[in-house]
């Protein structure tokens, strides 16, 4: 990697070793939404606070080239696109957004029916959203100076 | 009962902090922490789906707030009809406050909810869904419809971001940026 | 009772901030406060006293847990303001690179 762009290298060994584990975390958080509190919508979050965390520390070209554009989108498409899936298979158990699947046993990660699918698919949409946020800032903030046109 | 009507004095001074203070940076900084405070009384109000969804989405707003007010620094103007302004505002604030004392009068006493269909769902989560997070039960299967107008919604300002990020403007028939960048 | 008045007067203090501010980001602090109090008064007109957080426990039996549906309604609330915040920075940040200024006065060249 280039060492100029970026922090100071202890700041990108430390996040060498801990983006790791964040995005374990938060692949936890989203995994056991059902069972214990979170849900897709925080760590669907944690998971892009991750990349932004790469982004921050190793300057944003590096991570762009990474992760382009076209693909935040095409995840952001993904997770509508099975939110809306999952509602139209539940007309197999009979009416909109029904919870066809078998219910398993309480406390076990297999269990509740379709919700786990459903917070994965929500946990794409905030992955997206809060990329998309930080490349709102970081691309348009080059701060050209303002026109002085009277 | 006490601890969360000082969180909510902490909160309130935290955010006429940020409100008043003339270096926008320091105003951010003082937002983040009304965030803070905010997540310690979800915590204390036993919501700590909540206080986990608040602190992250806390952190990221911060990112952006502070990136977008970075190096930038207004000075402090008090031109044109300052009092005329501040006394009209007030004197709006006022009247909302005392109709506002007036509606919540009304409503049930604190600690003491009002739960019709929260023991339904409390009910049901556990002996039909078998899952035990009644927060994400309800938010995925008995309300999943505003769910699904809530990602409908964050579908658009993702696609609004997605057109304010454009840099070119649309192209005219004579094939020249329309946009005066 | 004497809760949600405070909760009142932190909604009051985000919309002194829109009504009376001139900058775009004090506006934009202005409407973050306001969500806050909004959202803190859904969470508080939903908690019973001395309840239990709404999760279920294998090991015991928990009976008097607090109003689990303002609280999801409040959580997908949180995640579409972060939203509508960086769509409105957005658009700050485009009126700051046309202008040169984040003064609302200063801006009076919306003719297209």
């Amino acid at each position: 990697m280039n060492q100029n762009n970026g922090m100071s290298l202890i700041v990108k060994t430390i996040t060498r070793l801990l983006v790791g584990f964040i995005l374990l975390y938060g692949i936890y958080i989203v995994l056991h939404g059902h069972i214990s509190p979170g849900g897709g919508f925080a760590g669907g979050f944690i998971i892009a606070l991750s990349y932004i965390l790469l982004m921050l520390a190793f300057g944003k070209e590096e991570i762009l080239r990474k992760v382009p554009q076209p693909m935040i989108s095409f995840l952001e498409s993904l997770g509508a696109l099975m939110f809306l899936t999952i509602a139209v298979l539940g007309f197999f158990g009979g009416y909109f957004f029904s919870n066809w699947l078998p219910k398993g046993i309480p406390f076990k990660l297999l269990s509740a029916g379709t919700i786990p699918i459903s917070n994965v698919a929500l946990a794409l949409l905030e992955v997206s959203l809060g990329l998309f946020g930080i490349f709102l800032v970081l691309v348009l903030l080059k701060f050209t100076p303002p026109k002085k046109e009277k | 009962m006490i601890e969360i009507n000082l969180l909510l004095i902490f909160i309130i001074i935290a955010a006429i902090v940020a409100v008043e203070v003339k270096d926008l940076l320091s105003s951010v900084v003082a937002v983040g922490v009304a965030g803070f405070g905010l997540v310690i009384s979800f915590l204390a109000l036993k919501a700590p789906d909540l206080a986990i969804t608040q602190l992250v989405v806390e952190i990221l707003c911060l990112i952006i707030l502070i990136r977008a007010t970075i190096k930038i620094d207004l000075p402090f103007s008090t031109s044109g009809r300052w009092f005329v302004n501040t006394l009209a505002c007030i004197a709006f604030l006022v009247i909302f406050l005392s109709y506002g004392y007036a509606a919540i009068s009304s409503l049930p006493s604190f600690g003491n909810p009002l739960m019709k269909t929260s023991n339904f769902y409390l009910g049901e989560t556990f002996k039909t869904i078998h899952a035990t997070n009644v927060v994400s039960a309800i938010n995925l299967n008995f309300r999943a419809y505003d769910t699904l107008g809530e990602a409908t919604v964050l579908f658009a300002a993702a696609i609004g971001i997605m057109a304010i990020m454009r840099k070119k403007g649309k192209l005219t028939k004579a094939g020249k940026d329309d946009e005066s960048e | 009772m004497s809760t949600y008045f405070l909760c009142l007067i932190l909604f009051c203090v985000g919309l002194y901030a829109i009504l009376r501010k001139r900058n775009i980001i004090k506006m934009i602090i202005g409407i973050v406060i306001c969500e806050y109090a909004i959202n803190l008064f859904l969470i508080l007109f939903g908690y019973k006293m001395n309840g239990r957080s709404p999760l279920y426990s294998p090991d015991q039996q928990i009976l008097d847990m607090v109003d689990p549906l303002p609280q999801a309604m409040a959580m997908t609330a949180i995640v579409i303001s972060l939203a509508t915040t960086a769509l409105l920075v957005g658009i700050a940040i485009r009126i700051y690179e046309k202008y040169g200024t984040f003064d609302i006065t200063k801006i009076n060249k919306l003719k297209g």
